[in-house]
């Protein structure tokens, strides 16, 4: 979906069909400081499925370490976050993701983006930069507004993988669980 | 006060081929002289982040010793990993932190809170399974085998002045090239 279109005309995204991606990808271990946007229907779900390591940092840019480092060993890992984290991890993803070149994977709820607007035109000063900084940085990032956009999750993992590039996905609506529960 | 140099040169015959020794800063500079080995693993990038890659490392090689040769500096800008850590509690997982009280290779700084501040009590507050401070050489070299043999983590700080310093190769830790002679050697022996 574009960053421009609305999305509040499209369903929610479901925290199942992401969960369902991201195994599909073959993550296994889920790193994450909670994030009020996907909480109920993302970190709940993953603490409690016994397909997920979930290894729960202090501060985000632990996890971009422990991402980058897991890589090492072919271990494919995701770091669950808020957009204030992945601000306050610039420099560890300038460093060890991007100059490093490192397939760090990133899922960021945008917490302050209202469902019926865009992150370009959100209220939100803190949301709307986000997309510039990510292009200035060359960092791959995809927004997840609803649920058609979810299947882009697991390709975009695995192109992380097989070419190192860092990723980062950002979640631009909370999730609900499945759909119906909206 | 240690020779940080004699102190390496203790824990040196102590390391086994698949060990993984995450390093940092004028520490990681002095292992690599003294201990070039393909699982030194130097990519630390941003400052203070050694203990989590090493962190990373232990979850995805549970099999394995790693071994973290931090600072003190280093270590204040990422507390919460001992946190983090001792949550975990890696079973293989040695943490020295190698204290001088100052920032050594950004102009020789004072550290806040240099000698007041007690890494050890921390560590074993936030969790670690022992956590132990030394500031003569023949007792940390007596205790390296316990230190290797307890189940994890484990912190070990280490006073310590200078000793003999050895080239600042900035380029080579951040090159492709140590990278992946870690990777390759990593997932060859894995495959072994």
């Amino acid at each position: 979906m574009s960053l421009l279109t609305p999305a509040s005309r499209l369903l929610p995204p479901t925290g199942k069909t992401i969960i369902t991606q991201l195994k599909m990808a073959g993550v296994r271990v889920v790193v994450s400081v909670p994030d009020i946007v996907t909480s109920d229907a993302l970190l709940w779900p993953i603490s409690k499925d016994s397909d997920f390591q979930l290894i729960r940092v202090c501060k985000e840019d632990e996890g971009i370490s422990i991402c980058a480092a897991l890589s090492y060993s072919n271990k494919r890992a995701l770091l669950l976050m808020q957009q204030t984290g992945l601000m306050d991890s610039l420099n560890a993803i300038r460093a060890i993701a991007m100059d490093y070149h490192l397939p760090v994977c990133m899922m960021v709820g945008l917490q302050g983006k209202a469902a019926d607007e865009t992150i370009l035109e959100s209220a939100s000063y803190g949301v709307r930069i986000i997309p510039a900084i990510l292009n200035v940085m060359a960092l791959t990032n995809i927004s997840i507004n609803n649920d058609a956009d979810t299947c882009k999750i697991g390709a975009a993992i695995d192109t992380a993988y097989e070419t190192g590039d860092a990723l980062c996905l950002l979640v631009g609506q909370s999730p609900v669980k499945s759909l119906g529960d909206e | 006060m240690i020779q940080r140099d004699l102190a390496l040169t203790a824990l040196r015959p102590h390391i086994e081929p698949r060990d993984l020794i995450v390093a940092v800063y004028q520490t990681c500079f002095d292992w690599l002289a003294l201990c070039p080995r393909d699982l030194n693993y130097v990519a630390t990038g941003a400052m203070g982040q050694a203990s989590s890659h090493a962190l990373g490392l232990a979850v995805g090689n549970p099999g394995r010793r790693v071994i973290v040769l931090d600072g003190d500096g280093s270590l204040l800008m990422n507390l919460g990993s001992l946190v983090t850590i001792a949550n975990l509690r890696p079973k293989h997982f040695l943490h020295l932190v190698f204290e001088n009280g100052v920032y050594e290779v950004n102009g020789g700084h004072p550290i806040p809170g240099a000698g007041q501040v007690a890494f050890a009590p921390m560590a074993k507050a936030a969790g670690y399974q022992h956590a132990t401070c030394f500031t003569q050489l023949d007792t940390f070299e007596a205790a390296l085998p316990e230190l290797l043999g307890f189940d994890g983590p484990v912190m070990a700080v280490l006073k310590i002045i200078p000793g003999k310093s050895y080239p600042r190769d900035y380029d080579y830790i951040h090159s492709p090239a140590a990278r992946k002679t870690f990777r390759d050697a990593l997932n060859r022996d894995e495959s072994n």
